[in-house]
C-alpha cells in the first residue's frame, strides 16, 4: 500500500480538507475597512463551495470498490453515494451560512463545516470502529464550535455548551460499549465482529457492550431520551449550524448505525415483534423509536419557536427512520436511508426559510410567519412543500418515504409482529399533522404585522431554498431514480 | 381518453398559479368544464358492455421495486362518479364567481381537490388511489380555512384532522394487504386468497378508514361542522365529491378486497347506516343554521349509501352507487341555496332571521332551486333521490327488512326537516313570526338579483338530478353490469 495510492482512494476528503485549510488562509487575509470583508466572506464561500464541488467529482472518479486497512476506509457504491449527499448537504450550509453569519470570522466558520463534513465522510466510509469513532469526534466537536459560534447571542453559548455536555457524555459511553464489544470480539471490524459474535449466545456483557454503542448514535440521531439537547441546540445555534445538525449529521449517524448494527452486531438481532420480544438490540431501538415518536410529537404541540417544533419533529422523524432499522434487512435499511435523505433536504430548506424570515423579522417565532404569503409567495410555497413533506401528504418525498419505511417495517416480523410501532407511527403522523398546519395557518391565513415584502433575499439562497422543494416535490413523484441507487448499492 | 379529466384539471390548477390573476375564474371555468365534457363523452361514447369491468386505460409501471404502477381504470361505478365530479366541479366554479380575495389561490386548491377526486375514482393501483385520496386533504384546509365563514378554523382542522385520521387507518390496511399479497394492483389483489383471519381485521380498519370520509356515524361529526365552515364551493365540494370518495374507496377497496370479512360486519354497516339515518335527520330537525340543517341531511343521505353497500346485493349496491351521484347533486345544489344565493344577500343563515324577510318574493329563483332540491332531497318520485332510494331499499328489503322499516320511519324525519327549513326560509309570511330580529330592516329591495352565473350553475345542477330522475336507466345500465362483477355478492 503506497501512500500515493492510500491518496487516491482517499481524494474527496483530503479535498475537502485542503479547501477548509484554504478557506482558513483566505479568512485571515485583511481585506482593508469593513465593506470589504463582506467580499471576503463571499470569496470564502465561493472557495468553500468550489471545493465540495471539486470533492464531488473526485467521489465520482473513485473505484467501484475498495478495501483499506481492514475496513478502515471502504469505498463502495453505497459510501459513494452518501459521500455525494453529504457533500451536497453541506453545500446548502454554505449557502445558508453566506447571509446568516456577521461576515466576521467567517473563514472560521466555513472551515468548521468543511472539517466536519470530513468526519461525516470519514463515518460515512468506514467499517471499523476506531474508524468510527474518530469521524464521530471530528464531527462531533466541528458541531460543538459551530453551535456555539454566534458570540454575540447568550443562547447560541447555551446551545453548545449543552450539546457539548450531552455529546461528550454520549461519546464515553459509545467509547465503553466499543471497548467492551472489542473485548468480546477481538478485533475492531465490523465484519470480523459478525463472525465472533455469531459464534457466542448474547451475554449481559454484550448486550451491555450494544447497549452503550447504541446510547452515542441514539444522541447522534436525537431520539428520546437521549434528545435533550436538541431543542436548544436547534433554537440556539446559528441557522446554518441547525441545519447541518439536523441534516448531514442525521443522515451519515444513520449510514453508519445501520451499518454497526445491520453488518456488525446482525447476530444478536433479537426481534422487537409484539408478543414475540427477543433479546437483541432490535428491540431496544424499537423503544427508541416508540419513545421518539411519542414524546417528540407530543412536545412538539407545544411550541412557539419554529426551530424548537422543527427540533421536536426532528425527535419524532428520528423514531420513524429507526423503524427501517428494527426491521432490518436490506429493504428496512433502504428504507431508512431514503426517509433519512429525503428528510436531511427538506430540513435543510425549511431552515433555510426560516433564515431568511429571522434576518426580515429578526425572529423565528411562529407570529414571525404570520402572513408570510403575502409578504413572499415563493418562500410561503416553498415552506408549504417542507412542511407538508414532514407530515407525509402526497405528492411529496415524505409521503413515499413513509410508504416506504412503514412497509418495510410490516414486512419484517412474522404475522406483521411490528405492526404496533407502525400504527403508532400513524398515530404520531396524525398528531403531527396539527402543528404543520399551524405553521401553515400562519403562513397563509393569518395577516402579518407588515405587509412589505421582501425586497433584499439574497437571489442565491433564494435559488437553493427553490431547488430544495423542486427535489422534494420530484422525489416524492418520481422516488425511483433514489430508490433504485440505494436498492443497487446495497447488494 | 378519460385519464385526461386528471391531467386536464391539473394543468389548470399550475396555469392558476403562473397566469394573471383577471383571468383566473376563466381558466378555472374551461378546466372544469373541459373535465366534465371529457366524462360526459366518455359516458355516451364508451359502449356499455366495456363498462362492465374495471377496464384498464392507463397502465405504466412507476416505482419498479416496490411494484408501484401509474394505472387508471374505468368502468361504470367509476364513470358515474367522474361524472358527478365534473358536474359539481362546473357548478361549484359558477358559484364562486364572485369570489374577489385571492381568486387565483381559491380556485388552485379548488382545481387540486377536483383533479385529486377524478384521480382517486379512476385509480386501479392501490398505492396511486391513496395519493390521490391524501392528496385531497390539505386542499380542503386551506379552502376553509381562508375563504371560509362561521368558526371556519375549527371547522377546517377538525375536519382535516379526522380525514388524516381515516387516511392512517387506511394506510394501515393498504400496507398489510400489500404485504401479504405482494401487489398493489387492485386486479391482482382481488383475486388474492386471503385468509378469513387476516380479512376479519383488515376490512374494519379500512372500512372504517374510509367511512370516515363518508359521514358514517358516530365518525360524521366533521361534515356539519365542516360544511357550515367552508365556503359554498368548498360545501359543495365537501358534499358533492369528497363525501363519495369515501363510500366509493370503500366499495372498491375494502369491500372488493376483502369480501369474506365484508360479510361479517355487513350487519354493523347496516345498524350503523341505519342509526345515521335517522340520528342525522332527527338532529337537522332542531338546527337554527340553514347549513347546518343541510350538513346533517348530507350525513343522513349518506346513512342511505352505507345501508346499499352493506346489503351485498346487486340492487342494493348499484342503489348505492346511484345514490352517491344523486347526492352529490342535490346536497351541491342546496349549499349553493343556502350559501350563496341566500347567504351573500342576507348575511344570515338563521332560520328564524330568515323566514322574516318573505323571501320567496325577493329571490324567486333562490326560491325556485330550493323547491326542486328540497323535492329532490326529500325523495319525490321524478328526481334522482327517490329512484336512487327506492332502489336501496328494495336491495335492503331481501335481507334487513327491519331495517326498511326503520328507515321508512326516517323518511318521515327527512322530509319534515326538510319542508321546515323550506318553509322557515322561503315561505313564512311576517306576520306568523314571534320573534322577529333585527334583521328585518333589510327588506327585498336591497338584494341584488341573481346572477346569469347562479342561474346556470343552478340550472345545471337540476336539470341532472331530473334528468336522472325522470331516465335513471342512463346511469343503472353502466352501474349494474359493473357491481355485478363485483366479488362480494351474495348469491
Amino acid at each position: 500500500m503506497s501512500y500515493l495510492e492510500l491518496l487516491k482512494l482517499a481524494a474527496p476528503e483530503a479535498t475537502v480538507a485542503v479547501t477548509a485549510l484554504a478557506v482558513l488562509a483566505i479568512g485571515l487575509i485583511r481585506w482593508g475597512e469593513t465593506p470589504s470583508s463582506r467580499r471576503s466572506s463571499a470569496f470564502c464561500s465561493a472557495v468553500a463551495g468550489l471545493g465540495l464541488a471539486a470533492a464531488v467529482g473526485a467521489v465520482v472518479m473513485l473505484p467501484q470498490s475498495a478495501t483499506l486497512f481492514g475496513g478502515m476506509l471502504v469505498i463502495t457504491p453505497l459510501t459513494s453515494l452518501f459521500k455525494i449527499i453529504c457533500l451536497a448537504l453541506a453545500f446548502f450550509t454554505v449557502v445558508l451560512a453566506r447571509t446568516d453569519l456577521s461576515s466576521r470570522n467567517c473563514g472560521e466558520y466555513l472551515a468548521l463545516v468543511l472539517l466536519a463534513t470530513i468526519g461525516l465522510m470519514l463515518l460515512v466510509g468506514s467499517e471499523e470502529l476506531l474508524m468510527i469513532f474518530i469521524g464521530l469526534e471530528l464531527t462531533g466537536l466541528s458541531l460543538y464550535v459551530m453551535t456555539a459560534f454566534d458570540k454575540t447571542d447568550i443562547r447560541s453559548a447555551e446551545a453548545g455548551l449543552k450539546y457539548f455536555l450531552f455529546g461528550s457524555t454520549a461519546s464515553a459511553f459509545t467509547l465503553f460499549g466499543l471497548s467492551l464489544i472489542y473485548g468480546m470480539s477481538g478485533t475492531t471490524g465490523l465484519a470480523v465482529i459478525a463472525q465472533k459474535l455469531s459464534a457466542q449466545p448474547i451475554s449481559p456483557l454484550l448486550f451491555a457492550g450494544i447497549v452503550m454503542t447504541l446510547v452515542g448514535f441514539a444522541f447522534k440521531i436525537a431520539a428520546a431520551p437521549f434528545h435533550l439537547w436538541a431543542p436548544d441546540a436547534y433554537q440556539g445555534a446559528p441557522v446554518p449550524s441547525a441545519a447541518f445538525i439536523a441534516s448531514g449529521s442525521k443522515v451519515a449517524s444513520f449510514v453508519v448505525l445501520g451499518k454497526i448494527v445491520l453488518v456488525g452486531f446482525s447476530p444478536d438481532k433479537g426481534s422487537a415483534a409484539w408478543h414475540a420480544m427477543i433479546a437483541g438490540w432490535a428491540p431496544v431501538l424499537a423503544v427508541l423509536a416508540a419513545l421518539s415518536i411519542l414524546i417528540g410529537n407530543l412536545v412538539a404541540l407545544a411550541q412557539s419557536n419554529v426551530r424548537r417544533l422543527l427540533a421536536y419533529s426532528a425527535v419524532a422523524h428520528a423514531g420513524y427512520t429507526l423503524l427501517g432499522l428494527v426491521a432490518g434487512g436490506r429493504e428496512g435499511f433502504s428504507a431508512t436511508l431514503f426517509y433519512t435523505t429525503v428528510y436531511a433536504f427538506t430540513l435543510v430548506g425549511a431552515f433555510g426559510v426560516v433564515a431568511l424570515v429571522r434576518r426580515e423579522t429578526g425572529g423565528d417565532n411562529l407570529i414571525n410567519f404570520a402572513g408570510l404569503r403575502a409578504r413572499s409567495p415563493l418562500l410561503a410555497g416553498c415552506m408549504s412543500i417542507f412542511m407538508l413533506s414532514l407530515a407525509g401528504l402526497p405528492p411529496l418525498a415524505g409521503f413515499f418515504g413513509k410508504f416506504y419505511l412503514f412497509t418495510a417495517a410490516l414486512r419484517a416480523g412474522e404475522n406483521h409482529g411490528l405492526l404496533w410501532l407502525v400504527a403508532l407511527a400513524l398515530l404520531g403522523s396524525l398528531v403531527s399533522l396539527y402543528y404543520y398546519l399551524i405553521v401553515l395557518k400562519l403562513i397563509f391565513v393569518d395577516q402579518a404585522a407588515s405587509d412589505a415584502s421582501f425586497v433584499d433575499v439574497d437571489p442565491l439562497q433564494r435559488i437553493a431554498v427553490s431547488v430544495l422543494a423542486v427535489l422534494v416535490l420530484f422525489f416524492g413523484v418520481v422516488p425511483t431514480p433514489l430508490v433504485a441507487r440505494i436498492t443497487a448499492s446495497l447488494q | 381518453m378519460i385519464a385526461w379529466t386528471i391531467y386536464v384539471t391539473f394543468a389548470g390548477a399550475v396555469a392558476l398559479l403562473f397566469l394573471p390573476r383577471v383571468l383566473s375564474r376563466w381558466i378555472a371555468l374551461v378546466t372544469t368544464l373541459a373535465g366534465f365534457a371529457i366524462s360526459l363523452i366518455a359516458l355516451f361514447q364508451t359502449p356499455i358492455a366495456d363498462l362492465a369491468h374495471f377496464m384498464t386505460i392507463v397502465h405504466v409501471p412507476w416505482v419498479p421495486i416496490l411494484g408501484m404502477e401509474y394505472h387508471l381504470a374505468l368502468d361504470g361505478i367509476s364513470l358515474t362518479l367522474a361524472l358527478v365530479t365534473g358536474l359539481t366541479a362546473v357548478s361549484a366554479v359558477l358559484f364562486s364567481w364572485d369570489v374577489e380575495h385571492r381568486q387565483n389561490e381559491f380556485f388552485f386548491w379548488l382545481l387540486l381537490v377536483v383533479g385529486g377526486s377524478y384521480g382517486v375514482f379512476l385509480s386501479a393501483d392501490l398505492f396511486l388511489l391513496f395519493l390521490f385520496y391524501e392528496l385531497v386533504i390539505v386542499p380542503k384546509y386551506f379552502l376553509i380555512a381562508i375563504w371560509g365563514s362561521t368558526n371556519k378554523e375549527y371547522g377546517a382542522m377538525k375536519l382535516t384532522l379526522y380525514s388524516f385520521f381515516g387516511g392512517a387507518l387506511v394506510f394501515i390496511g393498504i400496507i398489510a394487504a400489500y404485504v401479504t399479497a405482494g401487489s398493489l394492483n387492485l386486479h391482482d389483489l382481488a383475486e388474492f386468497p386471503f385468509t378469513p383471519q387476516f380479512q376479519s381485521w383488515t376490512f374494519p380498519v379500512l372500512f372504517i378508514g374510509f367511512a370516515v370520509l363518508a359521514g358514517i356515524w358516530p365518525l360524521h361529526t366533521w361534515a356539519p361542522t365542516g360544511h357550515v365552515a367552508a365556503p359554498t364551493a368548498g360545501s359543495m365540494l365537501l358534499a358533492g365529491i369528497i363525501m363519495k370518495l369515501g363510500s366509493y374507496a370503500g366499495l372498491r377497496v375494502a369491500m372488493n378486497l376483502f369480501p369474506q370479512g365484508f360479510q361479517m360486519c355487513s350487519g354493523y354497516i347496516a345498524v350503523f347506516a341505519v342509526i345515521g339515518i335517522l340520528y342525522a335527520a332527527a338532529v337537522a330537525l332542531r338546527q337554527r343554521d340553514l347549513k347546518f340543517v343541510i350538513g346533517y341531511s348530507s350525513v343522513s343521505h349518506m346513512g342511505f349509501v352505507l345501508l346499499g353497500l352493506a346489503t351485498a346485493n346487486v340492487l342494493g349496491v348499484s342503489g348505492a352507487v346511484l345514490q352517491m351521484f344523486s347526492h352529490g347533486v342535490i346536497a351541491a345544489l342546496l349549499f349553493a341555496v343556502a350559501g350563496r344565493m341566500i347567504y351573500r344577500r342576507t348575511r344570515t343563515r338563521d332560520l328564524d332571521a330568515l323566514s322574516s324577510m318573505n323571501l320567496s318574493r325577493a329571490l324567486p329563483f333562490a326560491a325556485f332551486s330550493f323547491v326542486i332540491a328540497s323535492a329532490a332531497s326529500m325523495g319525490i318520485p321524478g328526481f334522482s333521490g327517490f329512484a336512487a332510494e327506492i332502489t336501496i331499499l328494495i336491495g335492503a328489503w331481501k335481507i334487513y327488512p327491519i331495517a326498511v322499516w326503520i328507515t321508512g320511519a326516517g323518511m318521515v324525519l327527512v322530509a319534515a326537516f326538510t319542508l321546515r327549513a323550506l318553509k322557515r326560509t322561503f315561505f313564512d309570511t311576517v306576520e306568523n313570526v314571534k320573534s322577529v330580529t333585527s334583521v328585518t330592516s333589510l327588506d327585498r329591495e336591497t338584494f341584488e338579483p341573481i346572477t346569469l352565473a347562479e342561474k346556470l350553475g343552478a340550472g345545471l345542477l337540476m336539470f341532472a338530478t331530473l334528468a336522472v330522475g325522470l331516465y335513471p336507466k342512463l346511469l343503472l345500465d353502466r352501474i349494474v353490469p359493473a357491481v355485478q362483477a363485483m366479488r362480494f355478492l351474495t348469491k
